[in-house]
């Protein structure tokens, strides 16, 4: 899962942008865009650090004020930004590591994918560091550092917002056939045919993007059988995928898409194109799990859907007899920033002098809550109440904050190869071309990889 | 490619051998040596981030034990089969009438090879926006026939990636057949017309024989491009729905650069050049021993 609110023009610019991103896989070449302006140059001379990141707005607007707030305060040694669509800068930061040419402050998305890059001594442990200085630390979100620790010492510094997924609802369908919002799994399955029947799909997905689906066994996983499941795999236990709550949960899943509880040509539907969110807001369908990233968009795109108060939101409800517990959530638990081992002592200073002064700085903060996103940083709740999405705002807060179990998405928990092999055989469960015994014979083949 | 070598070349044959230095250069700088390199690559185990570690055969005996390979390699070759199946009878029809002298054709022409200038990319992005069956063309205007889950029904999806692929390349092949009627001399036709051969008749008789090689050369690019393909399908189904238009190229690269298997990515390239190169000889030997030679004074 991606953290991202992509709008119908990035949309455009990220799919243009596919044979760019192969050829640039291809050559290991590019033409990438200097953000910022002027900025760029603003320190001059080779002692600059480089910084890449995405270019999705208005995250990218956040990212270079920083950035240019940093230069304007240190004119001799400063940043160069870059910025990337989302699809291209995971080849190319790849690329770059294994080329040696990476910048010096790599942007990520921790878990699986630090971990590759920590096992090829390609980023910097920054437990020493953190150590010394331990306000930058014990400012932000303790959950954050889980997904930027490898085997106990912290590679990355957490950054930006918190990203859980959560249940959208259209308050208008439900209005249109009198119902209820759900509180359980068995209100979700007897919801199904009523929308069925009112012409109005009961979720929208948007399947082909596969971690879109993915949501969906994160959450049937967590409230069927608690978050042990998954940490069952995540710590390569044999088998793990064969545990009894695991098979209900994927038979669950098969059961709602065999029960017509996703749209039609669900499989088609891309979240880069933002479809999935359009199906919610034009009453095509009447809820939607997703990422609190889609409410920016929604606000955007929507006419007056989410001003107009027609937006519902709530946690996932539990399921009949599981064990997890309610309040648990799933998604990005935030956004990482790590420094690259093979950059100068002088591009290492200039970065951690960038974590400690200018990442989620008060004027950062203001600019991620002012765009209906929760910075990671404790304390953020009493700015929130200032903003014209307050009420939103303290539900995601409330969500991070009060969850018991805050897991991480699973595509950037695990490996790149086991993440792969994942979204495959999701897509197809999904399809319908695999039963869920098949599903788990399939992934424990490549459980620890 | 039809047209016989005059003397005159053949006389500077050895002479002028140096012509052939820049794209030779070119070709290996940009052909042969990443080729090795992909062939090195398919013996270690690389995460394109780490070390690079020789690890023998395991790339090739996890691609070739793994029951996606024959099936991407199904996949491939139904493309390349019903692709060729549908464009190459399309493209000579449209080429012969291309070359012709009626009216309106010169405008006709233009509009044919407009879908020749769009991307790939924006190509499927259009169709997938068409297709869409909830805000698609069937759903806007009201046609139910056109509301179907073309993306997500897997035999819905192959038809959809054959007619794009179809659609977008026949311009391009039907610009191939033009040249070469036109390269056949008239006074064929119009000794034909004299014996009293119809339309028809001079069609089978004479226009397809000479096109032999016209058929070869655009059929070789035809193989060799679906072997390849990969934007279009990669932005229309990524692959989809579950693995159904998963091509070749299109799992090379979701191995290399998603799952970050650059040596099983790179045995798959390894195969897709072999796979390539069969076809292209076996097309080469359909034409006869010489197929550089005319064929022209000998029919």
């Amino acid at each position: 899962m991606e953290p991202r609110t992509p709008n119908r023009r990035t949309f455009l610019s990220l799919a243009l942008g596919v044979p760019v991103g192969a050829a640039l896989a291809a050559c290991g070449t590019s033409g990438p865009s200097p953000a910022g302006g002027g900025a760029a140059s603003a320190g001059g001379g080779s002692a600059n650090a480089t910084y890449w990141y995405l270019s999705t707005q208005p995250q990218e607007g956040i990212r270079t004020a920083s950035v240019e707030r940093f230069n304007k305060a240190n004119p001799t040694a400063g940043i160069t930004p870059t910025t990337f669509q989302n699809d291209a800068y995971k080849t190319k930061i790849k690329t770059a590591l294994g080329a040696g040419q990476a910048p010096t402050i790599i942007w990520g998305w921790g878990g699986g994918g630090l971990r590759t890059y920590v096992q090829s001594n390609q980023v910097d442990d920054l437990t020493p560091w953190l150590n010394e200085n331990p306000a930058v630390k014990d400012r932000l979100f303790p959950s954050s550092f889980g997904a930027a620790t490898i085997d106990g010492k912290i590679y990355a510094l957490p950054c930006e917002a918190v990203q859980p997924v959560v249940l959208f609802y259209n308050k208008k369908c439900f209005e249109q056939i009198g119902a209820e919002p759900p509180t359980s799994w068995g209100d979700i399955m007897a919801l199904v045919p009523k929308f069925n029947e009112a012409g109005i799909a009961p979720f929208s997905l948007g399947g082909q993007s596969r971690w879109t689906n993915m949501m969906w066994l994160e959450f049937l996983f967590d409230r069927v059988g608690g978050p042990e499941v998954f940490d069952a795999v995540f710590n390569a236990e044999k088998d793990a995928w064969s545990n009894p709550a695991a098979i209900d949960a994927l038979t669950k899943v098969q059961d709602l898409v065999k029960a017509d509880g996703f749209i039609k040509g669900f499989s088609s539907i891309t979240a880069d194109s933002n479809a999935d969110q359009a199906l919610l807001y034009t009453g095509k369908a009447a809820m939607m799990v997703h990422g609190v990233w889609t409410y920016g968009s929604m606000a955007l795109d929507g006419g007056d859907f989410v001003s107009g108060g027609h937006l519902g939101y709530m946690n996932f409800p539990p399921v009949e007899g599981g064990k997890g517990d309610p309040s648990n959530t799933v998604g990005n638990p935030g956004q990482y920033l790590s420094i690259y081992s093979k950059a100068t002592p002088e591009q290492k200073e200039i970065a951690k002098k960038f974590f400690a002064t200018a990442v989620l700085s008060d004027e950062e903060v203001k600019m991620w809550t002012d765009t209906g996103s929760v910075p990671i940083v404790n304390g953020a709740d009493k700015l929130l109440a200032s903003s014209k999405d307050a009420e939103w705002l303290q539900f995601v807060y409330g969500i991070a904050s009060n969850a018991k179990t805050f897991a991480q998405s699973w595509d950037q928990a695990l490996s790149p190869t086991a993440a792969e092999v994942l979204l495959d055989n999701i897509s197809q469960l999904f399809q319908l071309s695999i039963t869920p015994e098949q599903y788990a014979a399939n992934m424990n083949a490549v459980i620890g990889k | 490619m039809t047209a016989p070598a005059t003397p005159a070349t053949r006389g500077g044959h050895g002479s002028l051998a140096w012509l052939a230095i820049p794209a030779l250069g070119i070709f290996i700088a940009f052909g042969v040596v990443p080729l090795v390199g992909v062939l090195v690559l398919s013996f270690t185990s690389w995460n394109g981030i780490g070390d690079i570690t020789f690890s023998g055969l395991t790339s090739w005996t996890a691609v070739l034990s793994d029951p996606g390979l024959p099936h991407a390699l199904w996949v491939t070759f139904l493309v390349m089969a019903l692709s060729w199946l549908v464009q190459t009878p399309a493209s000579i029809l449209l080429g012969v009438f291309l070359a012709g002298k009626q009216r309106y054709r010169a405008v006709l022409s233009v509009v044919y090879f407009i879908p020749l200038l769009l991307s790939s990319a924006a190509i499927a992005i259009a169709y997938k926006a068409l297709l869409d069956p909830n805000f698609g063309l069937g759903a806007g205007l009201g046609i139910d026939l056109l509301v179907q889950d073309w993306l997500g029904v897997p035999e819905l999806a192959f038809g959809v990636v054959i007619f794009v692929v179809s659609w977008q390349f026949i311009p391009f092949h039907s610009l191939i057949y033009q040249a070469g009627v036109r390269q056949i001399p008239r006074s064929m036709y119009e000794a034909a017309e004299i014996d009293g051969a119809g339309r028809v008749r001079r069609f089978f008789s004479i226009t397809l024989p000479q096109l032999k090689y016209t058929i070869i050369t655009s059929s070789t690019l035809m193989v060799a491009g679906s072997l390849t393909f990969f934007d279009l399908i990669f932005v229309l189904t990524a692959g989809g729905p579950g693995d159904t238009t998963r091509v070749l190229a299109l799992d090379m690269w979701k191995r290399g650069f998603q799952a970050n298997l650059m040596g099983p990515a790179s045995a798959i390239a390894v195969i897709l050049v072999l796979v390539g190169l069969a076809l292209a000889l076996f097309l080469r030997r359909l034409g006869g021993r010489d197929a550089s030679h005319s064929q022209q004074e000998g029919a």
